[in-house]
C-alpha cells in the first residue's frame, strides 16, 4: 500500500542522499518524491511516498527516517486529513479535430495548454492522484509523446497542527 | 588557530587521551600539531587496526575512541572499523583528511568520497567545509556518538581547512534542534510493565549490550533479583549479569545454552533490556516464545517492533528505566516452580565437551578463566574461538568481554585488545583468537611490541577456518571446500615481532603457559594446537526454532 509522508530536515548537502541511501539499504520503495525549502531557507521539506506492505513496514521506515540526525520531524498523512496535488506536463497529439474534446477534458481537470506546434501541445494539469490517472487515461485517447511529473505534494487541511506549526516553533 | 590546532583542542575539550591512527598526506598538518600535542598517538601497522583499536578502548572504558586516517585509501580501509562499530552501537569518533576542497569531486590523488561511503555505517558524518565550524563540529560529532543510541560519527577534513586560521570558539551548549534523544520511560508504560511482571508465571529477563552501554548491570541485577526471574543475555550483554549468579542462564540463541533457550520458547513474560531481537537469537521467528508476552526496554525506538512485537515498549536509557520499574513492582511473581523446571534442564542439558585426555579448545578458555581468576577482559575474533570464549568463560563484570557481535569482523581481536589494554593499563588482557582470524591483522604485533602494550593472544590453531568447516560438516556433508588454513610458524613470527612465542600441544602444558604468559611484561602470543575438528555446541541450525538443536548434547 502506498503512504504519503512528508519530512522536515535541516537543508544540509548530502540530506537527500542521506534520505535515499537510507530507503535503498533497508529495501523500502519510494513511489514519487518531491523536495524544496521552506519559507525558512535552512529548512527543506520532503514529500515521499513509500510502498508499504503492511502498518509495520511503514513504522520502521517512520522511525528508521527519525533515527537520521538530519530529520527534524516526520508526518504520515495515511491517517490524516490533508491535500495532496500533483503536476504534470505532456506533450500530446493536438489536431485541429480534436481541439473540442481536449478542451472539454481541461476544463473537466485543472488543465491547460501551454504551448503549441503543428499537431502537438505541451499541456499542464494539477490534480489529486484519482484526478491525474483519470486525466492520463483520457488523454491517452489522442495519444500522449511524452510526460512528466511532479510525484506528490501533501499539506496537512487547515487546522490539522503538523508541519506549519513545527516551522513557525524554528 | 589553525585548523589542525582546533581539532587537537577540541579533541583535548572532549576529555580524547589517545588517538590510533596512520598518517598520510592530506593529514599532515594534523600530524604537525600532534607533534606539539599532550594527546598520546598510537601509530597501528593499518588503518583498520586503528578503528578497531577505537573501538576496543571504547568498550572497555566506555568512553568516545578515536581514530584518524588520512584521505583515500587510508579512510577506506577504517571502513570496516567503522561498519563493526556501526552495528554494536559502539560511541566512536573517526577523523579523516580530505583533498583540498576545491579539488573535491576532481578525481584528485588519493580523493575518495568518505562522506558518502560511510554514510550508511555511521550514525552522522560530516564534511567540513568552513574552518569556523570546525570545533562546533567535533563537539557535536561526539555528542553524537556518546548519547541515545550510540554509534561512530565521522568527521572528514580537507587539508586546507586543516590549515586555515580562524578564531578558536569552543560551543559550550549543543543545540540540536533534529537530534533528542529520549532517556526517561514513558511512566505509564513502566507502570503497564509492573503490572505485567506481578501477573507472570514464567518470567524471563533477557539482556543486551544496551544494559553495558546505560551502566544499567547493577540495577539490572537488582530487577533479576527482586521478582526472582531467570536471566540470559545476547553475546553483545555478555558481563551486564554476573555468568556466576544462580539466576543466570548464559547466552541465548543460535550457540546459546540449551536451558536459556528452553526456558525464553516456554516463558509467559520477556523483559528485554537493551537488546534487538537479532536472528541469531530468535531463531524462527514465527517460533520464537510463542506463548510470550514482550517488555521492550531500548533506547532506539526502532528496535522495538522490528523483529518481535512488543505489547510494552519502554523507550529510554534503560538505567533510568529499570530504577522506575524497581519502584514501581510492589508485587513480585511466584516463580519458584519456574524456576525448579529450568534446574531440571540445567541438570538434562548442562553445557559440556568431551574432555578426553586430548587438548581442547574448550579447555584452553576455562583454563584462561582459572589462571586469570576471571579478572582478565577479554576479547575475540569471530568464529568458533568466539563461541567458545563466550562459553567457557564466567564474565561477571560489564565491559570484560569485547567481541564483534553485529558484523562479524574476523581480525577484531588483536587491534581491540590493544585499544583496551591502552583504556585499562592495570588489567589483563586477552584475544582468544583462530588461526585464520589472527592472520587478517596480525600486523598490530608490531604496534603493541613498538608501544609495549602488553596483549596476550591465545590462538585456538585448528589448522581450519573452524566454524565454516563446522558448517561444511553438518550441512554440507563434509564437502570442506577451501575451509583448511595454513599459518606462518606463529612462535617465530612472535619473536620476529619482539613478542614471545610459546607452542602448547598437549594439554597438560595449557596451565604452565598461561602462567608463564601473565607473567612476562611482554606481547605473547601462544599457538594452542587443539583439535582441529571440535564443533561449537550447543547449535540451533540457521532458520530453525531455538529450542531445536542439532549435535552433542541437547
Amino acid at each position: 500500500m502506498r503512504h504519503t509522508i512528508s519530512v522536515l530536515v535541516e537543508n544540509k548537502f548530502g540530506v537527500l542522499a542521506r534520505i535515499a541511501g537510507l530507503f535503498s539499504a533497508r529495501g523500502y520503495n519510494i513511489a514519487s518524491l518531491a523536495v524544496s525549502e521552506t519559507l525558512d531557507p535552512a529548512i527543506s521539506y520532503m514529500t515521499i511516498v513509500v510502498e508499504a506492505k503492511d502498518e509495520k513496514v511503514l513504522e520502521q521506515i517512520k522511525k528508521q527516517l527519525n533515527k537520521l540526525i538530519d530529520v527534524i520531524t516526520i508526518t504520515d498523512f495515511t491517517k490524516k486529513e490533508h491535500v495532496d496535488r500533483e503536476l504534470i506536463l505532456a506533450k500530446v497529439s493536438y489536431s485541429a479535430k480534436d481541439k473540442t474534446k481536449l478542451e472539454n477534458i481541461f476544463n473537466k481537470y485543472v488543465g491547460k495548454i501551454i504551448q503549441r506546434k503543428g499537431d502537438i501541445a505541451i499541456i499542464e494539469a494539477v490534480g489529486d492522484n484519482q484526478q491525474i490517472r483519470s486525466l492520463l487515461e483520457e488523454l491517452n485517447k489522442f495519444g500522449i509523446q511524452e510526460l512528466v511529473r511532479t510525484g506528490k505534494l501533501a499539506i496537512g487541511a487547515i487546522g490539522d497542527a503538523s508541519q506549519g506549526d513545527t516551522l513557525r516553533r524554528f | 588557530m589553525k585548523g589542525s590546532e582546533i581539532l587537537l583542542e577540541s579533541l583535548k575539550r572532549e576529555g580524547v587521551k589517545v588517538i590510533f591512527g596512520y598518517p598520510g598526506g592530506q593529514v599532515l598538518p594534523i600530524f604537525d600539531s600532534l607533534y606539539d600535542s599532550d594527546i598520546q598517538f598510537i601509530l597501528t601497522r593499518h588503518e583498520q587496526g586503528a578503528a578497531h583499536a577505537a573501538d576496543g578502548y571504547a568498550r572497555a572504558t566506555g568512553k568516545v575512541g578515536v581514530c584518524l586516517a588520512t584521505s583515500g585509501p587510508g579512510a577506506t580501509n577504517l571502513v570496516t572499523g567503522i561498519a563493526n562499530a556501526y552495528m554494536d552501537s559502539i560511541p566512536m569518533v573517526a577523523i579523516t583528511g580530505q583533498v583540498k576542497s576545491f579539488l573535491i569531486g576532481n578525481d584528485a590523488f588519493q580523493e575518495a568520497d568518505v562522506t558518502g561511503i560511510t554514510r550508511p555505517i555511521t550514525k552522522h558524518n560530516y564534511l567540513v567545509k568552513d574552518v569556523k565550524d570546525l570545533a562546533r563540529i567535533i563537539r557535536e560529532a561526539f555528542y553524537i556518538a556518546s548519547t541515545g543510541r550510540p554509534g561512530p560519527v565521522l568527521v572528514d577534513i580537507p587539508s586546507d581547512i586543516q590549515l586555515a586560521d580562524t578564531e578558536f570558539n569552543w560551543p559550550e551548549n549543543i543545540q540540536m534542534r533534529s537530534y533528542n534523544p529520549t532517556y526517561f520511560g514513558h511512566p505509564g508504560q513502566i507502570k503497564k510493565a509492573a503490572k505485567l511482571i506481578a501477573g507472570a508465571k514464567k518470567p524471563i529477563i533477557y539482556a543486551g549490550g544496551g544494559v553495558i552501554s546505560s551502566g544499567a548491570h547493577r540495577e539490572l541485577k537488582m530487577l533479576a533479583e527482586k521478582i526472582n526471574a531467570p536471566l540470559t543475555w545476547t553475546l553483545m550483554g555478555i558481563g551486564a549479569f554476573p555468568a556466576t549468579h544462580e539466576l543466570s542462564l548464559g547466552m541465548l540463541g543460535m550457540h546459546g545454552t540449551a536451558y536459556a533457550n528452553h526456558a525464553i520458547m516456554e516463558s509467559d513474560l520477556i523483559i528485554a533490556v537493551g537488546a534487538r531481537f537479532d536472528d541469531r537469537v530468535t531463531g524462527r521467528l514465527d517460533a520464537f516464545a510463542p506463548d510470550a508476552l514482550v517488555i521492550h526496554i531500548d533506547i532506539d525506538p526502532s528496535s522495538i517492533s522490528k523483529n518481535v512485537s512488543v505489547h510494552v515498549p519502554i523507550v529510554g536509557d534503560a538505567k533510568n528505566i529499570l530504577t522506575e520499574l524497581l519502584k514501581d513492582i510492589k508485587k513480585t511473581p511466584d516463580t519458584n516452580d519456574w524456576l525448579k523446571r529450568i534446574e531440571g534442564w540445567k541438570k538434562k542439558y548442562p553445557l559440556a565437551y568431551k574432555d578426553d585426555g586430548k587438548l581442547k579448545p574448550q579447555y584452553v578458555v576455562e583454563q584462561i578463566y582459572e589462571v586469570t581468576k576471571g579478572d582478565a577482559i577479554i576479547t575475540t575474533e569471530v568464529g568458533q574461538n568466539q563461541m567458545w570464549a563466550a562459553q567457557w568463560y564466567k564474565y561477571t563484570q560489564p565491559r570484560t568481554f569485547i567481541s564483534s557481535g553485529g558484523l562479524g569482523t574476523m581480525g577484531f581481536g588483536l587491534p581491540a585488545a590493544m585499544g583496551v589494554k591502552m583504556g585499562c593499563p592495570d588489567k589483563t588482557v586477552f584475544d582468544i583468537a583462530g588461526d585464520g582470524s589472527i592472520q587478517m591483522n596480525i600486523q598490530e604485533l608490531g604496534t603493541c611490541v613498538a608501544n609495549k602494550i602488553n596483549v596476550k593472544v591465545a590462538i585456538l590453531n585448528n589448522g581450519y577456518l573452524g566454524m565454516v568447516r563446522q558448517w561444511q560438516e553438518l550441512f554440507y556433508k563434509r564437502r570442506y571446500s577451501y575451509v583448511g588454513i595454513t599459518s606462518p610458524d606463529f612462535v617465530k613470527l612472535a619473536e620476529s615481532y619482539g613478542a614471545v612465542g610459546i607452542r602448547v600441544t598437549k594439554k597438560e602444558e595449557v596451565r604452565p603457559a598461561l602462567e608463564k604468559t601473565i607473567a612476562v611484561e611482554n606481547t605473547v602470543l601462544i599457538d594452542f594446537r587443539v583439535e582441529p575438528e571440535e564443533n561449537v555446541f550447543p547449535m540451533v541450525p540457521a532458520g530453525q526454532a531455538i529450542n531445536q538443536f542439532i549435535g552433542g548434547l541437547a
